[in-house]
């Protein structure tokens, strides 16, 4: 066959490769579409509100569909503070998940209490959310609530945020159930960054004679701080953006309460009772707008922690 | 005073037995999700839930249409966003080394992977339920397809970086092009993991409300037709739980129970899959 032939022949077999690698890069293109398109829409539909209302939607507490008046920090302020309760809650007890699971469980037992908590993180949300509004908000307002009200409602500077009527549903409650939500995420993460630990450093720790706390404390830990904050930063991702159990608990009021025991309100909450009822263009593009600050909020949060996880996964494997 | 051995010691135990009552922590609730959803799901479930549509309050009634509804919806996102994450997840996999678009790509990945999923049902809603004006099936599916594009994506460039390389320098060495390397090698010697990210990802969303509360809301009564509201378990379970009605919410409760149960089901099934396919490595 005479050369020119060959490459001919070489180019024609070319072109199903030259398809195939144009059809998986478009694929991979279209993610980056997909949010570009994402904030455009969001941006695009706020429009009416952004252009009414100005940077004062950030600091206004007014929410009044009948004259047109929103103000965002009711559920910015609620969103913020029930992540926070629930990061509260749930760092120590992933930690101590996470520690039992690397160091303390017997081998055969790991498997087993590894799927337990993934299917804690595998319950759908609005289960949560049920379970919430009809288990666990009665009981919490019947029997916790009012001896959080006599005990720590009572003590001079944070006795203000413990104190009110026990309703059972509210700020702390809905704090308490997305905390219950991230503990698996964070834990499987701070499980993970903790099995990338050398061997090498523990078993040194070990020889000099280290508890197996302090092992973990003075070794795995420092070891791994940026992964287990980035771990950390992933569960408040997911807490920030949770909506259906906390829509559930919340109470949906759009009041700013110093008391963590009344009703408030959260972003997604708010977006999920309200949006299919708005009328007008002013009412939805609020709404919009609401969500166009939640996306902003997780975006950055989320963006901070796969930085650090990254980060983290580089040094795998050396021993420094 | 405690000698300096025995107050290391002490604090040691002690912090071990945190931990402990950490793991029983997390365990303890579970368990009583599980518990609850059981006591109150069975006796709601019966032969009518399979069978009758969802009915007006004080009537009886079942969650048939609700389940049509959900399956076909779940079946159309799935089909819709797996084919796109699994592309995807090959680009970054196989031809992500050079250039800008695989780790950009793989970063805004991630961050998608756990964007709030109440944000993909306004994304829908702002550019396909307004411009249609009204609610519908194949909204709801496009938000689910959202949803399962970045998990697959995921799941899919991490098993095929499983797949050792040379595997794929023996294809080459017989003169196989690169689209035939990665759609009869790699791609097939990664089939299970794939597929167990595609489960897992099927479980993520039939399980989702908040994208479908405004893509395809609702539907009192029997449609297959995608271009109509559509009704669907989760949003059904949460109209109905939020209502006064005690045989509303009894009818919650058994859905509750179907659709936790499911979700829990494909996920271990998901891991017994993934097990066996790396065991056989």
């Amino acid at each position: 066959m005479p050369t020119f032939l060959r490459y001919a022949r070489l180019k024609l077999q070319n072109w199903p490769d030259i398809l195939f690698r144009s059809i998986t890069r478009l694929s991979a293109f279209s993610v980056l579409v997909l949010l570009l398109a994402i904030i455009v829409s969001l941006v695009i539909g706020s429009m009416p509100a952004i252009k009414a209302f100005g940077f004062g939607f950030l600091s206004s507490t007014e929410w009044d569909p009948v004259t047109d008046q929103f103000g965002a920090l009711v559920p910015i302020v609620g969103t913020l503070v029930t992540s926070g309760i629930a990061l509260l809650i749930a760092v120590p007890v992933s930690f101590g998940i996470a520690l039992f699971l690397t160091e303390l469980s017997p081998r055969w037992l790991r498997r087993p209490l590894g799927i337990a908590v993934e299917l804690l993180a595998g319950i759908p949300s609005i289960i949560y959310g049920m379970w919430g509004l009809f288990v666990f908000a009665p009981l919490f307002g019947e029997h916790i609530e009012p001896w959080i009200n006599d005990n720590i409602g009572v003590i001079p500077v944070i006795g203000p945020f413990f104190s009110g009527p026990p309703m059972g549903i509210g700020v702390l409650t809905a704090g308490i159930i997305l905390a219950i939500m991230v503990i698996p995420f964070i834990a499987s993460v701070m499980r993970d960054v903790f099995e990338v630990v050398p061997a090498l450093l523990k078993e040194s720790a070990y020889g000099l004679g280290a508890t197996t706390w302090e092992v973990m404390w003075n070794v795995v830990l420092p070891y791994t701080k940026i992964g287990v904050v980035g771990g950390i930063m992933l569960g408040l991702g997911r807490a920030l953006g949770e909506t259906m159990a906390v829509t559930f608990v919340i109470g949906n009021a759009h009041s700013l309460n110093a008391s963590l025991l009344m009703p408030g309100n959260s972003i997604s909450s708010a977006l999920a009772n309200e949006f299919n009822e708005a009328v007008g263009e002013l009412y939805t593009s609020a709404l919009i707008e609401l969500g166009l600050i939640l996306f902003f909020i997780t975006f950055v949060v989320l963006t901070i922690a796969r930085f650090m996880l990254y980060k983290l996964s580089k040094r795998e494997g050396k021993v420094t | 005073m405690l000698t300096l051995y025995a107050r290391r010691r002490l604090i040691n135990w002690l912090s071990l037995g945190i931990s402990v009552l950490a793991m029983a922590f997390g365990l303890f609730w579970l368990g009583w999700i599980l518990f609850t959803l059981l006591q109150h799901g069975i006796p709601g479930l019966s032969v009518a839930v399979f069978t009758q549509i969802t009915p007006p309050p004080g009537s009886a009634g079942g969650l048939v249409n609700a389940i049509a509804g959900s399956l076909m919806m779940t079946a159309l996102g799935t089909l819709i966003g797996t084919p796109i994450g699994i592309l995807a997840g090959t680009y970054l996999a196989e031809f992500g080394q050079r250039g800008w678009l695989a780790p950009v790509t793989r970063f805004i990945n991630d961050v998608l992977l756990s964007a709030p999923s109440i944000i993909i049902g306004l994304f829908v809603y702002t550019v396909y339920v307004i411009k249609v004006k009204h609610f519908s099936g194949w909204a709801g599916a496009f938000a689910l397809a959202i949803l399962v594009i970045p998990i697959v994506i995921r799941t899919t460039e991490n098993m095929l970086r499983l797949v050792p390389n040379s595997l794929r320098e023996a294809a080459a060495a017989l003169g196989a092009p690169q689209w035939k390397i990665i759609s009869s090698v790699t791609l097939r010697a990664a089939r299970a993991g794939i597929l167990t990210g595609v489960m897992l990802a099927i479980a993520r969303i039939s399980g989702e409300t908040a994208p479908l509360l405004f893509t395809s809301l609702n539907n009192q009564f029997w449609s297959s037709n995608m271009n109509q509201p559509m009704a669907n378990l989760p949003v059904v379970i949460f109209q109905f739980a939020m209502s006064p009605y005690v045989d509303w919410q009894e009818l919650a409760w058994a859905g509750a129970l179907l659709i936790t149960f499911s979700v829990l089901t494909l996920n271990i099934m998901a891991r017994v899959l993934f097990r066996q396919q790396a065991s056989s490595h």
